[in-house]
């Protein structure tokens, strides 16, 4: 039997992956979705193992440990995972899938050197160049990808001292990105040129790596989402070029797939900051300018929030990253419970980059079982913020900071929730400090604003029995 | 390659990129991460191209491979990639999607 008729399972699973993203762009169809990826994903794995030629053992012992070993780290990453800690799994997965890209193809061009088979014309063309994108982008992915995990942890453990990831990016330095990016064009012309030097090769691995770094590091935590989103498509990009190094359709199509949907889905989430993507990408901005904050203000203590609390009618709840961090998403809603047992109106104001990734706010609050209609989008909720008695600041501070109106400053144009409408704001964060922008938040000083300066999940706790105790 | 199944690649690439253009339009912040993390794991495709290299790279030669051990050490990073992006994209689509059937 012609082997190509394999092919046919790689255009069912194409077939899937294409129905499966579909199906994850929208709420109700979108677990469905992820199930297609999933069996189409393992169509395609089977598929490739069921036509190899089963006469040399030794190989297939590898390709079995290989799949059993990343089977077993991922999936025990993946359930072990705090849903605090997802963003920064989504960056690390991310990473991996570019260098996987890079490492299949660094080990075909170190076969064919190795075993002197080089390719001649066309095919020396197409393999070379395509083995020198995918290099490109998969290496930058992984080094792009792994820097801004540890920016979304905000620093990196090293020998038990914290070292916090810096951000830095002067201008000149979007020149020294031009200048990378030409001399590995260069090299990748070198290559061809004498297919059989393998130093061209580690230099195009080390130039693509360093580029990564590059790319990533002048980029502030806040816009950090939208990074790892289009890290994600290069990612999808890289698979798709190592399609054309072996001549595989279903990692062509999968990959450009991806690619493109990724490009898609990093201007989405840049409409949704109000933000253009190539001044995300190439305008150093968030975390390197911190405001020295010289106000003062009087915390406020839980009894007197309870008692502020008691009766009211409408309150709404706005969490941030803040929420996140001390895993106060129980007590949050242990609170709405309580007033809405006292005939109160419970709503949750989510800002669309609340958290350092979209839809974090809404994962949390769900494992608290907290219904999915309470949680008003942005733009509702600022349309009833004007009747709201009270609004419940829990951890968040550039979301909600009125300085984003005034057009100035890195905050300027940025959509907030407008928690200053409400007749009381109480604000649960630590201290008076700046936010991931680096900006003051004039909010904290206004009269009806109460601060409750502390841990989220103690002042929650706190707040929660002084309500039981009225 | 010949240049017509070269033809065809690019065909099906440049098909493919304007298929991913269309395919998401308006997708609600709630689904942003994990629409991301679920396209992350799709791209870990790469594994079939692991596989296959794998399979054709001799690792027990007189010059055993190095290329053998890049493409193992790809396969292993790809399989964690698809591995763990759908189940972890599986897992925050229940918390999301999953409370709300309950209601």
């Amino acid at each position: 039997m012609d082997n190509a008729i394999w092919d046919v399972g790689y255009l069912v699973a194409s077939i899937l992956f294409i129905l499966g993203l579909k199906k994850l762009g929208h709420p109700r169809t979108a677990p469905t979705g992820n199930l297609y990826g999933a069996m189409g994903m393992l169509l395609a794995i089977v598929v490739t193992i069921a036509q190899m030629d089963f006469g040399v053992i030794d190989n297939f012992i590898l390709i079995g440990a290989g799949l059993f070993v990343g089977g077993l780290i991922g999936y025990v990453m993946a359930v072990r995972v705090q849903m605090t800690g997802m963003p920064e799994m989504v960056a690390l997965f991310n990473g991996f899938g570019g260098a996987a890209s890079a490492l299949v193809a660094a080990s075909e061009v170190f076969r064919r050197i190795d075993q002197n088979d080089l390719p001649e014309d066309l095919e020396l063309y197409v393999a070379w160049i395509a083995i020198g994108l995918s290099a490109l982008v998969g290496w930058m992915t992984l080094t792009g990808s792994l820097l801004a995990m540890m920016k979304l942890k905000g620093g990196v453990e090293i020998f038990g001292t914290w070292y916090r990831t810096p951000t830095w990016g002067p201008e000149w330095l979007n020149y020294v990105k031009g200048l990378i990016l030409i001399a590995i064009v260069g090299l990748l012309y070198m290559t061809i040129k004498e297919p059989g030097n393998q130093d061209y090769v580690i230099a195009i691995i080390g130039l693509s790596c360093i580029l990564g770094i590059f790319f990533v590091l002048p980029i502030g935590g806040a816009d950090m989402p939208v990074v790892v989103s289009l890290l994600n498509s290069l990612s999808g990009i890289a698979a798709a070029f190592t399609g054309f190094i072996i001549g595989n359709n279903v990692l062509i199509i999968a990959g450009s797939m991806v690619g493109a949907a990724g490009l898609i889905l990093t201007n989405i989430m840049c409409k949704a900051m109000n933000r253009q993507l190539i001044d995300v990408l190439f305008k150093s901005f968030g975390g390197s300018d911190k405001e020295q904050v010289t106000r003062t203000k009087i915390g406020s203590d839980p009894e007197e929030v309870a008692m502020i609390c008691d009766g009211i009618s409408k309150c709404v709840i706005i969490p941030g990253y803040g929420m996140a961090v001390s895993q106060c998403q129980h007590q949050v809603r242990e609170f709405a419970d309580i007033l809405e047992a006292n005939g109160c109106e419970v709503k949750y104001g989510i800002h669309p980059v609340a958290g350092r990734m979209p839809g974090h706010m809404n994962v949390l609050l769900a494992e608290a079982s907290v219904p999915y209609e309470k949680l008003i989008e942005m733009d509702d909720i600022n349309s009833e913020m004007g009747e709201c008695d009270v609004a419940l600041v829990v951890g968040a501070n550039d979301t909600v900071n009125p300085a984003a109106r005034s057009g100035e400053g890195p905050l300027a144009g940025m959509p907030i929730i407008n928690a200053d409408k409400a007749r009381v704001v109480v604000m649960v964060k630590r201290s008076l400090s700046v936010g991931y922008a680096g900006v003051d938040n004039d909010l904290f000083y206004e009269d009806k604003t109460m601060m409750l300066f502390g841990d989220g999940k103690k002042m929650m706790t706190e707040l929660v029995s002084s309500m039981k105790e009225l | 390659m010949e240049l017509v199944t070269l033809i065809a690649a690019i065909t099906i690439f440049a098909l493919a990129i304007f298929l991913g253009f269309e395919l998401i339009t308006k997708v609600p912040p709630t689904l942003h991460t994990p629409l991301m993390s679920g396209a992350n794991a799709i791209s870990g495709i790469t594994v079939v191209g692991a596989l296959i290299l794998l399979q054709n790279t001799p690792y027990n030669n007189a010059n055993p491979g190095f290329a053998a051990w890049l493409a193992f050490a790809a396969l292993v990073l790809a399989t964690i990639n698809v591995v763990g992006g759908f189940t972890v994209t599986n897992r925050m689509l229940k918390m999301i999607a999953g409370k709300r059937g309950r209601k």
